[in-house]
């Protein structure tokens, strides 16, 4: 016999079976019937009876001619959103011909300098079809917004009509993923100022998606996960209540994105306790009253650290279970990965068969027909108030710290981000965690997948667009409209409107973020290694 | 007594993921290695001078961003520029397997993509450092 500890991938330890004790007798699981507070079971009462989930997928490559021809492939397949991927350059504020953008053009995203390159972007889409826009805009979020808001006027569409959700969540790129431009003070009033914005004008829209995935992508255990992403959301709650934006007026747009691990049973035990966590919190900390601000909508996508480059099909296999983890965690929105993904970005094969994966689950797997099919069973339910339990222990750590932000600027995160890498990593060359392919069923040879290339030539497009555009505008009233958003930064006003009369212009991204920075200063990462 | 190694694992251009980079660093210093790391953004201008003040003899490049094939021929030939001709140069990431050959010949002698073991990557550069050295 096996004399191993069982434990989850999180390291929570499995015994080798679950009855009522280990439960609670005073947990009357039955009474937390979906849809109802505090919403571990489901948001809904009928939940994918009555709609499935978003599809949507993340993309974007190279120009905005060719990521707007692959949203347009991936709808007609069959997906109903689908999530805008911008390429780094564009996430930290350069446009596509600053030296440090060199070679980075288009390369994990679409570049997009200016409203023209969002115009291209996102001509012809129907957007009748599109049930959510994501976009991975965060220290850029108040521009993305403005762009698209730009966009739809100049249309002649109501751009709150347009069912946008934009991530807007800046600390965690402080620890987890480095897209950061300003320090965290002046980032999270920015992260404020399109919340407020959009509550008063764009109400339909998602005006932040709290992160864990990255936080999970960066070595977080599934407690982690959550503990940090809820300390995140308590900075900007606290800091949009203190601006006197009402919780009830934007807390039911908010969404949670957290990752989808390989771990079946602990990954919907996380999903189920992310909304019980939130429910309390809304209610306790916030005093939140309308249900839908204490009914947490989850966005998840399938880990993109889980895949492998051995034998890269088995990938599908993966995201096949994290896909059903998703969907027995009764999540909202959900984005798969492709099997090439360790490798390079996906062929417009291997996101199609991500998608299909996607479909097969919700229309053949027969999970869908009834609400957290998985509630009541005992190791579930173990394992989701286990999660609470120690999720609510590290909160308490990190309020004593004083909060993210404090524990952010001392390296506390990193610090603990690093150790769990290191501890996983460490285990798999030990062969105590098996990893298929990797570390115990090994093939000799390399098996071969085509891989996508990015057309080095789109580089050299986008940066000759933004030139002309540049050229061909009307420089006087650019320089006005940048001179408003330094003003309305120095004068510590919400800065949207005027970045929006800026975009329409067609000020550059960098040319804003500069102007931003001019205010702000810039952000100078703490090497925690 | 043979001079402790000396790796300089480094982050160059705007990719974020650094949790490979990291990782490989405290393995190389659990391994007896003296480790330091650039942290994120590093330009090849500022890993060229960090690898001559800190007088490596090996330089790790972590790209995970698609950005490779731009950025690390650029170190390699800065590195080389400031006299530091004996460098060993490493890289791991997200690096279609296409890729190798280009780097191989831009002067990388180690390409480590997902999945390595961590002591594979110690025992590359012990070897190839005793090599270097004669």
């Amino acid at each position: 016999m096996d004399k191993r500890k069982h434990t989850t991938l999180s390291g929570i330890e499995l015994k080798a079976s679950y009855g009522p004790e280990d439960i609670g007798l005073d947990r009357n699981v039955a009474a937390e019937a979906p849809g109802t507070y505090p919403f571990t079971r489901g948001i809904t009462p009928e939940m994918y009876r009555e709609q499935l989930w978003v599809m949507g997928q993340y993309s974007g490559f190279a120009s905005a001619e060719e990521a707007n021809q692959r949203y347009r492939y991936l709808i007609e397949k069959g997906q109903t959103g689908f999530s805008i991927a911008l390429d780094l350059p564009t996430q930290m504020g350069l446009d596509s011909d600053h030296p440090m953008a060199e070679g980075e053009v288009g390369r994990c995203g679409v570049a997009i300098d200016s409203l023209k390159d969002m115009e291209i972007l996102l001509e012809g889409i129907p957007f009748e079809k599109v049930r959510q826009m994501r976009t991975t805009a965060n220290a850029i979020a108040p521009i993305i917004l403005a762009m698209i808001v730009a966009f739809a006027e100049k249309k002649g569409v109501d751009p709150n009509g347009i069912n946008v959700l934009l991530q807007n969540d800046i600390l965690k790129e402080y620890f987890c993923r480095g897209t950061f431009i300003f320090p965290p003070g002046p980032s999270v009033k920015l992260a404020v100022d399109v919340v407020e914005y959009c509550a008063k004008h764009l109400n339909r829209w998602t005006p932040m998606a709290i992160c864990g995935y990255h936080i999970r992508d960066a070595g977080a255990t599934a407690v982690q996960e959550l503990a940090f992403t809820l300390a995140d959301a308590i900075a900007y709650l606290d800091a949009a209540v203190k601006r006197g934006v009402e919780i009830d007026l934007f807390a039911p747009r908010l969404y949670q994105f957290l990752g989808a691990h390989i771990d079946l049973l602990e990954e919907v035990a996380k999903f189920r306790a992310a909304r019980r966590l939130w429910a309390k919190l809304m209610k306790e900390r916030y005093g939140a009253r309308k249900p839908e601000s204490l009914a947490l909508r989850i966005f998840a996508y399938t880990l993109g650290g889980a895949l492998t480059a051995e034998q890269p099909l088995n990938n599908i296999v993966r995201v096949t279970i994290e896909t059903l983890g998703a969907v027995l965690g009764g999540v909202q929105t959900l984005a798969t990965s492709s099997y090439d993904e360790a490798l390079s970005i996906p062929t417009e094969e291997a996101v199609t068969v991500s998608l299909r994966t996607q479909q097969i689950v919700a229309y053949e797997s027969g999970v869908t027909g009834t609400a957290d099919p998985l509630g009541g069973s005992y190791a579930i339910e173990y394992l989701t108030n286990e999660i609470e339990r120690q999720v609510n222990e590290y909160l308490q750590k990190i309020e004593a710290y004083g909060g993210a932000v404090p524990c952010i600027e001392k390296g506390f995160f990193q610090k603990e981000l690093a150790d769990s890498a290191y501890r996983f990593q460490r285990m798999i060359d030990s062969g105590e965690r098996v990893i298929v392919g990797v570390n115990r069923f090994r093939d000799e040879a390399r098996s071969k997948i085509p891989v996508f290339k990015v057309d080095p030539e789109s580089e050299l497009r986008v940066v000759e667009r933004t030139r002309k555009v540049r050229q061909t505008r009307n420089n006087a009233a650019v320089k006005r409209a940048l001179d408003g958003v330094k003003r309305a930064a120095e004068g510590g006003d919400n800065v949207i409107p005027s970045i929006i009369a800026a975009v329409k212009e067609y000020a550059t991204l960098g040319e804003i973020c500069d102007t931003l920075k001019s205010v702000y200063g810039s952000y100078k990462p703490v090497n925690i290694c | 007594m043979t001079r402790v190694i000396r790796v300089l694992v480094a982050k160059p251009g705007l990719d974020g993921h650094d949790r490979g980079a990291k990782v490989v660093a405290r393995a190389l210093r659990d391994a007896g290695m003296e480790v330091i790391y650039t942290g994120l953004h590093a330009t090849p201008e500022e890993i060229a001078e960090a690898a001559v003040q800190e007088d490596v003899d090996v330089v790790g490049l972590s790209i995970l961003s698609g950005a490779h094939r731009t950025l690390v021929p650029k170190v390699v030939e800065l590195v080389k520029k400031k006299g530091k001709e004996d460098v060993i140069f490493v890289a791991g990431g997200i690096i279609p397997e296409d890729d190798i050959p280009f780097l191989q010949e831009h002067g990388v002698s180690g390409v480590f993509g997902p999945g390595t073991p961590l002591e594979d990557i110690a025992t590359f550069i012990r070897s190839h450092v005793s090599a270097a050295r004669g």
